[in-house]
């Protein structure tokens, strides 16, 4: 019983800091007054200049261009290789493995850095060189997701379908893609998770005028905080619990 | 362990099995014209920039930098064309020494009269032809302080930067040269300075300030929320910054101590990076027409080469110390000069050495 | 579709390999060992000796551990509750766990902010029920809280995966047969976390080693981690081949601390 009550404060405690600090933002969002602590009554006003605030609005579109493009890009470039890998000897998977472990290994720093360095020699920075980065770093979460599955299918099951007149593309519809398809998808889910928490290479190949919401955010901070920001953070927070409460209690998924 | 690390996203992944919706819209159209603008933080109101637009057609990508330094990297790097560079003399004055500034055409500019000559006339000492900035803000290095705790004769000083009393009291300039301003004239050296032996010196001065744990925070453009909240008594910061600070908060005063200080201006250059010379040159009309002049003014606080917007002002406006210094104000203070390279590179040496201390 | 013609499909990924992963870390090797006029040197590589380089690399290091520690010492026995928790719906209860994670990571850091300043939350707090006030913002021990903050969900999933794999009749068996709790933690549970714990440290310590933007923000220009140094080289100092420099000494440094970690993880990786 005394052991129940400890774990239970435990977990209490964690809570308490995991949440408080998002609570307090979530206050402040309300919070009639520019100082930090003061309490001036309830206001909207925030939420209103948030909307109305330049600056917020095109780093929120730019992160959501960013952030589905290299998702589908870098999904589709990365299932694609997956398959060129699968059917590799295994030299060729050791060398393709390899370097796909670079940007996963490297601290982003250094893989912002190193892209920096490259395209400052080649190209002009702007919302393509990011777009590149990020479709760079979200590759391999691709490959990673999609290569185990692949090699597990059977490859007998495509071959015989192709034996039973199937033509490729039939048999790849039919056989392949319902065996890897939650596989491709969680690949994609985890390019949108990476580029949306990105900061540190997004910092460093982008161009002027480029910024996504975390860079915005970086230079914002820096000139002091603004109230528009808390009510920012509390919408994305519920956007983000609303799509992530829709994704788990959908019919059919059991907690195990 | 790759694999693992896997493992591990999916999870994240899974919970956050949101569907693909489609992506926003592109919004450049590709043909339209623009100027890529790098400017100070917090140094225009958004509203003039969206206002230009809306006059011109010509969109403006607006970034914003924190030092001259930074500046300079952020330019020299070469991966972005600016059209059009705001920054301070000494760095400015580097650039046209470097060929990297565009002359420009100042008939062409019906509001360059608006400018005050004697304003034009003290930018002579990094532009001496005047053929090539225009000058935006100027101002100076002061100490921006609270008046119910901290004596007026107290930060007339330098050395109150130094008092122990003020234990986590005090905010920096994160900035090379304004940092090291105080700690090179409180030893009787020009803020100028370019000898090893001196700067060391200095550097000294600077290290046990912040041994002694007297220093808060070096900030830039944080100072003056900062102080609107008294986090801490005194800040080492420019004028304008801190008279925005006094109006949110009465109980702020600023202050230029005897031994004299740093006079700054900061102008516009057009970079040879420029791709239309003729955008940046109606971009810098347009700032130097009066109502914008002036909308930038309310905004940053600072004083303004422009006569009109000066003229307007009233009797308080006009006389506060932390807007527009005093004729006896500017006599003690003296302009950045230009670094060389090697200079530069000690000064950023020395700088970085005080901050991982 | 013959094999051959399928390894073609990995050709688009080749070019991206070859144009954007290959060369950028060529340029870095490029730029660490020439100076200015690229001339070949070693400078650059030695200069991780300087002073302030090692002062910067120390406390990296040392913020890194402490970080990496208190995020192990905390989500061990969370893992451990949330693992075992008797509810109708655990996976909610996980859920609630890692929601603030997908908040973004610079939010996350303004919310400390917030909560560390002078006169900020918690210092009000304290103020009203008369105690003494706390100043820990822009000093070391913000920038930890921050990374904790920031980096404890990467050190929660990982030991929690393997926690989760733990079949309740082993244990059951370990108690039929006599095992005390002790024992069953240190035979049972913690061996098969061991690879949880590994992947959970690699995943913190490296991005707090390697921070730069926690250390800006919480720090006030005070902290100077080595990533920050390594900023301000590009950003700041346009001393890209000192900046190189340093960053290709990290790059050997994370990736030989991998294989360290690696050699120490023989356990077989799980689907």
């Amino acid at each position: 019983m005394i052991k129940k009550g400890i774990s239970r404060l435990y977990l209490f405690l964690i809570f308490a800091f995991l949440y408080l600090p998002i609570i307090v933002l979530i206050a402040l969002s309300f919070n009639n007054s520019r100082t930090k602590v003061k309490w001036g009554g309830f206001t909207f006003q925030w939420y209103l200049g948030c909307f109305q605030n330049e600056a917020i609005m095109s780093a929120f579109m730019t992160t959501l261009q960013i952030t589905f493009l290299s998702a589908i890009i870098s999904t589709l470039i990365g299932t694609l290789a997956a398959f060129g890998i699968a059917s590799m000897k295994k030299k060729g998977q050791a060398v393709y493995l390899g370097a796909t472990n670079i940007p996963m290994l490297n601290a982003d720093i250094v893989t912002g850095i190193s892209m920096m360095l490259l395209f400052v020699k080649f190209m002009d920075l702007g919302f393509v060189t990011v777009l590149i980065a990020h479709i760079t770093f979200s590759i391999p979460y691709v490959i990673l997701n999609v290569l185990p599955k692949l090699k597990a299918v059977n490859r007998s099951t495509y071959e015989a379908a192709l034996d039973l007149g199937a033509s490729p593309s039939y048999a790849f519809y039919k056989v392949t893609w319902p065996e890897i398809r939650p596989a491709v998808f969680s690949g994609f889910m985890m390019a949108v998770t990476m580029s949306l928490d990105d900061f540190s290479i997004t910092y460093f190949t982008k161009g002027a005028g480029v910024n996504t919401l975390s860079t915005m955010l970086y230079t914002e901070l820096r000139k002091g905080v603004k109230p528009e920001l808390y009510a920012l953070s509390t919408i994305l927070f519920f956007a983000v619990l609303l799509i992530l409460l829709a994704g788990n209690v959908r019919p059919g998924r059991k907690p195990n | 362990m790759k694999k693992r690390m896997v493992s591990v996203l999916l999870l994240i992944a899974m919970a956050g099995s949101l569907s693909a919706c489609g992506n926003g819209s592109s919004e450049n159209g590709g043909d339209v014209k623009s100027l890529t603008v790098l400017n100070y933080g917090k140094y225009m109101d958004e509203s003039v920039i969206r206002q230009f637009e809306k006059e011109t057609g010509i969109k403006i990508k607006y970034e914003e930098y924190e030092s001259p330094e930074e500046m300079y990297t952020k330019y020299k790097a070469g991966s972005i064309d600016y059209d059009i560079i705001c920054s301070s003399e000494y760095m400015v004055e580097r650039l046209i020494k470097e060929g990297e500034v565009l002359q420009m055409d100042f008939e062409a500019m019906d509001n360059y009269k608006n400018l005050d000559s004697s304003i034009i006339d003290m930018s002579s000492s990094y532009d001496s032809s005047h053929n090539y900035t225009v000058p935006y803000f100027y101002g100076t290095l002061g100490l921006l302080y609270k008046k119910d705790t901290i004596q007026q004769d107290v930060v007339s000083s330098w050395e109150c930067l130094w008092d122990p009393t003020y234990e986590d009291e005090i905010i920096m300039e994160n900035s090379v040269r304004d940092s090291f301003t105080p700690a090179l004239i409180s030893l009787g050296y020009s803020l100028n300075e370019t000898d090893e032996g001196h700067l060391k010196e200095a550097l000294e001065r600077l290290k046990k300030q912040k041994q002694d744990g007297i220093v808060y925070a070096y900030y830039v453009d944080e100072t003056s929320d900062s102080m609107i909240s008294e986090e801490a008594s005194i800040a080492l910061c420019y004028s304008g910054e801190a008279a925005l600070a006094m109006l949110e908060n009465d109980n702020l005063g600023y202050s230029v101590p005897k031994e004299g200080s740093n006079l700054w201006i900061d102008s516009w250059f057009v970079p040879k990076s420029c791709n239309d010379q003729k955008a940046a040159l109606q971009f810098l009309n347009f700032l130097c027409r009066e109502d914008i002049a002036d909308k930038n003014f309310e905004y940053v606080q600072y004083a303004s080469p422009i006569t009109a917007v000066v003229e307007k002002q009233n009797e308080a406006v006009k006389n506060n110390e932390a807007i527009n210094p005093s004729a006896d104000t500017i006599r003690r203070c003296e302009i950045f000069t230009a670094l060389s390279d090697e200079e530069s590179a000690l000064y950023s040496k020395l700088w970085q050495e005080l901050l991982a201390d | 579709m013959s094999k051959l013609k399928q390894q073609f499909l990995a050709g688009p990924y080749l070019l991206w390999i070859v144009g954007f992963i290959l060369l950028p870390v060529l340029m870095i090797l490029y730029y660490a060992f020439t100076n200015a006029d690229g001339i070949f040197t070693l400078e650059y590589i030695f200069a991780i000796g300087s002073e302030t380089n090692r002062k910067a690399i120390g406390l990296s290091l040392q913020l890194g551990i402490i970080c990496t520690i208190i995020c192990l010492l905390l989500s061990y026995p969370l893992a451990m509750i949330l693992s075992r928790i008797q509810f109708k719906n655990q996976g909610f209860v996980v859920f609630i766990f890692m929601l603030p994670m997908w908040m973004n990571f610079m939010l996350r850091i303004l919310a400390w902010k917030l909560l560390l300043s002078k006169n900020g939350v918690i210092n009000t707090l304290l103020e009203g029920i008369g105690m003494p006030e706390i100043s820990i913002i822009n000093t070391p021990v913000a920038v930890v809280l921050g990374m904790v903050y920031d980096f404890l969900p990467f050190m929660l999933l990982p030991i929690y995966n393997s926690m989760t794999r733990i079949r309740k009749d082993w244990i059951e068996a370990a108690q039929d047969l006599g095992a005390n709790n002790v024992t069953i933690f240190f035979k049972i549970i913690l061996p098969l976390t061991v690879s949880g714990i590994i992947s959970g440290i690699v995943m913190v310590f490296v991005p707090s080693l390697t921070s730069f933007a926690i250390s800006q923000v919480l720090g006030g220009g005070q902290v100077l981690l080595i990533g920050n140094v390594i900023e301000q080289d590009f950003m700041q100092g346009m001393q890209w081949n000192a900046g190189s420099g340093l960053s290709f000494v990290l790059m050997i440094f994370v990736i030989a601390s991998m294989a360290l970690v690696n050699l120490f993880d023989k356990e077989e990786p799980v689907k």
